[in-house]
């Protein structure tokens, strides 16, 4: 079976930091990564490939700074890399990035026909957990999110069994392939890189899909051109009109501050004081 | 959260609407059900639609889907004294249980049918399966897991503010030349509305034209979430929370301590859920639970803008950090600049001393 996993490389956000005057977020010197989530999604392929053979290529839209996360993926064990790159498919929103991908999925499918697709269940940056949606009703798959255990897969039959996270439960859903699965976080313990597998991704040619190769049929969709959302304003939180009230607190006398903070919560914050008398005279 | 400051210039751009796109006018709700209980974001996102509707001047429009039958009926009616004055009841056996593909034909064609300007959803599972699905097949714009909505009065367009990635900002998303203008709202960051039991308003029924031979994914199983404590952090009124300036993870007890007086749900940071302190399922934030307890108290947290965002709406927050220019003191209540080590247990004394519950002093 030929599956294809979505990785996208973000930055990394234990080193991001926000500038304190101009409140843009300083990229600089920030080390990309693949999105953590992705890391789940590419485990759920190779297991599938250990189990029942066959072929998982691994995708990406993004600059061509993003190959080193598709090498990674390589030193896991995906057989092959492509890179959907065009300076055209700049500033898309998920509308248009599922557009592109689902293009490149479907050009893809006519090399090798796809059985399944993988995303992760949403990235670290954009955070939104709609591109895994949009490419499968572009292609007109089955889809199947938050998926936390792959339970059956018959490729013969093209049938396969999941486990989904629902609100309240776990759905067991069973359905055809094709069919795309956004894995969710913690379905499964991640592999190393092997050191062959190094070497295997060091010296791998990650293929390179311009706007042509990926079969990209409309340019109007792709990129900030295509895409409904718009980012209008970024900016700071805002602290409150009040400033927090200060209580002075000694460290050789931490109980009288304690005591002090309880009496101005009784006094100035009537909730507070009614969440605690009724503790208080035991009705809770 | 309120968006007054910015230092980043506004890009205002003009929106302006093709001809086709004007008929879409009202506000509508997902309301989100399964196994016969309406999930509480609906409602709260009731109340919101019912302001941004009011402030356009048109419906809010509730959609319920489902299996036909009483329960279904049930919930077009609450919609109704959560402000909705229309109800469009989906009935159809194939939408007893939650499947995307005919939930995401049945919404796509009623959007098509009726053109709202604005749908929400919850940014539950269910409601982002949903909305990323349909948002595809009405090839419109989409903003995910908002905190804040607004209208911009000069266009009518609609303002969706999410936290970003990485630092203590927010942004705002709009929708361009698209409709409708779609967003899915997080769980427990907008007040409840209270219900009026006397508000009625009008159902209508749409007929999605769904058969079960055609729908390709089935539901072999459900098996519930047994029910334990730890789905009552959303609704604690009382939390005490915990960060990385707790220091160590047996320090993390003084925290429960303190919790275990108060009759109050823990708490905590990403930082000290990746110290391994704290089990997962007690972060809140962004990516975490959502709380909007009477009183919460924060020991050790910086207040990054990925944990405010979850525990902002408390009705009165105390912070304790030992540096005086923590985040955390720009939206707390009561600001103690100390060592939450020592404060902790103090203040454990203090309550217990005041519920009048047995304390013992920690040796
Ligand atoms: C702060 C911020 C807020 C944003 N808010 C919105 C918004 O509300 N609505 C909106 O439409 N857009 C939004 N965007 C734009 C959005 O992030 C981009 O469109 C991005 O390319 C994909 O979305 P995502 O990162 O949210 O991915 P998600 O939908 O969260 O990703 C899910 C999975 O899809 C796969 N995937 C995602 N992107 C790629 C890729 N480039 N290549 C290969 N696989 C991929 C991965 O497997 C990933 O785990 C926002 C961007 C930023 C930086
Ligand atoms: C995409 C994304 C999603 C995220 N989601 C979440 C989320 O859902 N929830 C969340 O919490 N975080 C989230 N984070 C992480 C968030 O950005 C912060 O890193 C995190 O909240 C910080 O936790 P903290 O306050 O415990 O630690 P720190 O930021 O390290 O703060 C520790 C604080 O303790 C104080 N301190 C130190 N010693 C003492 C002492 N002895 N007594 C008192 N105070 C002391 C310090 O002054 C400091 O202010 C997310 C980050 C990203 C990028």
């Amino acid at each position: 079976m030929h599956i294809v996993v979505c990785i996208k490389q973000v930055p990394d956000s234990a080193h991001i930091r926000v500038h304190p005057v101009t409140n843009t977020i300083m990229r600089q010197g920030v080390p990309a990564i693949v999105n953590p989530y992705d890391l789940f999604a590419i485990e759920a392929a190779l297991r599938l490939k250990d189990q029942l053979g066959g072929r998982v290529t691994v995708m990406s839209m993004g600059p061509t700074q993003a190959e080193p996360a598709l090498r990674k993926a390589i030193s896991l064990g995906c057989d092959e890399a492509i890179l959907v790159t065009d300076r055209i498919f700049a500033g898309a929103d998920t509308l248009a990035t599922s557009y592109v991908l689902a293009s490149a999925i479907r050009t893809l499918d006519k090399e090798l026909p796809v059985g399944l697709v993988f995303t992760g269940k949403q990235t670290i940056d954009g955070d939104t957990a709609q591109v895994g949606p949009g490419i499968a009703k572009r292609l007109d798959m089955q889809l199947l999110t938050y998926v936390s255990r792959i339970v059956e897969v018959d490729p013969a039959q093209r049938r396969i069994v999941v486990e989904r996270r629902a609100e309240g439960g776990v759905q067991i859903l069973e359905t055809a392939m094709p069919a795309l699965i956004t894995m969710l976080e913690g379905s499964n313990e991640i592999r190393f890189a092997s050191t062959p597998g190094m070497f295997r991704a060091a010296r791998a040619t990650v293929r390179h899909w311009d706007r042509n190769a990926a079969g990209i049929e409309d340019i109007k969709l792709v990129g900030l051109k295509g895409s409904p959302t718009i980012v209008s304003r970024v900016f700071g939180p805002t602290p409150r009109a009040e400033k927090a009230k200060s209580i002075p607190f000694d460290p050789s006398d931490p109980d009288s501050s304690a005591a002090n903070l309880l009496e101005h919560l009784l006094n100035e914050m009537p909730k507070v004081r009614k969440e605690l008398e009724q503790r208080r005279s035991g009705t809770q | 959260m309120s968006a007054t400051p910015t230092t980043k210039p506004v890009k205002k751009r003009k929106i302006k609407l093709d001809e086709h796109l004007l008929a879409y006018r009202g506000v509508w709700v997902f309301v989100e059900s399964e196994r016969g209980h309406v999930h509480p974001v609906s409602w709260e996102l009731m109340g919101q639609g019912r302001r941004l509707a009011d402030q356009l001047q048109v419906e809010l429009c509730a959609v319920a889907m489902g299996a036909p039958g009483p329960e279904l009926d049930t919930h077009c009616e609450a919609s109704f004294h959560y402000g909705a004055d229309r109800c469009y009841r989906v009935a159809s056996p194939v939408l007893r249980d939650y499947r995307n593909e005919p939930y995401t034909q049945a919404l796509t064609q009623l959007v098509n049918a009726h053109k709202p300007e604005i749908l929400f959803l919850g940014a539950t599972t269910l409601g982002r399966d949903l909305a990323g699905s349909v948002a595809t097949t009405l090839k419109t714009g989409l903003t995910a897991d908002c905190t804040e909505l607004a209208i911009d009065p000069e266009d009518r367009c609609l303002l969706a503010t999410r936290p970003t990635f990485g630092g203590s900002l927010l942004c705002t998303i709009a929708t361009l030349n698209y409709r409708p203008q779609m967003a899915t709202i997080r769980h427990r960051v907008m007040p409840m509305p209270e219900p009026q039991p006397e508000r009625r308003g009008l159902i209508v029924d749409f007929e999605p034209g769904l058969v079960e031979e055609s729908i390709v994914t089935k539901l072999l199983d459900f098996l519930p979430d047994a029910l334990d404590d730890r789905q009552h952090l959303p609704y604690a009124e009382i939390v005490v929370a915990g960060g990385k300036g707790l220091g160590k993870a047996e320090n993390f007890r003084l925290v429960w301590d303190l919790a275990g007086v108060l009759g109050a749900e823990v708490g905590a940071t990403r930082a000290a859920i990746h110290a391994g302190w704290i089990t997962p399922d007690r972060q809140v934030g962004q990516t975490g639970k959502t709380v909007r307890p009477a009183l919460y108290i924060a020991a050790g947290i910086s207040g990054a803008i990925q944990h405010r965002v979850g525990m902002e709406a408390s009705d009165c927050i105390v912070a304790i950090n030992s540096d005086a220019n923590a985040p955390i003191f720009d939206f707390a209540h009561y600001a103690l600049v100390g060592d939450c080590v020592s404060v902790l247990p103090a203040l454990t004394k203090a309550f217990a001393s005041y519920l009048g519950k047995p304390f013992k002093e920690a040796t």
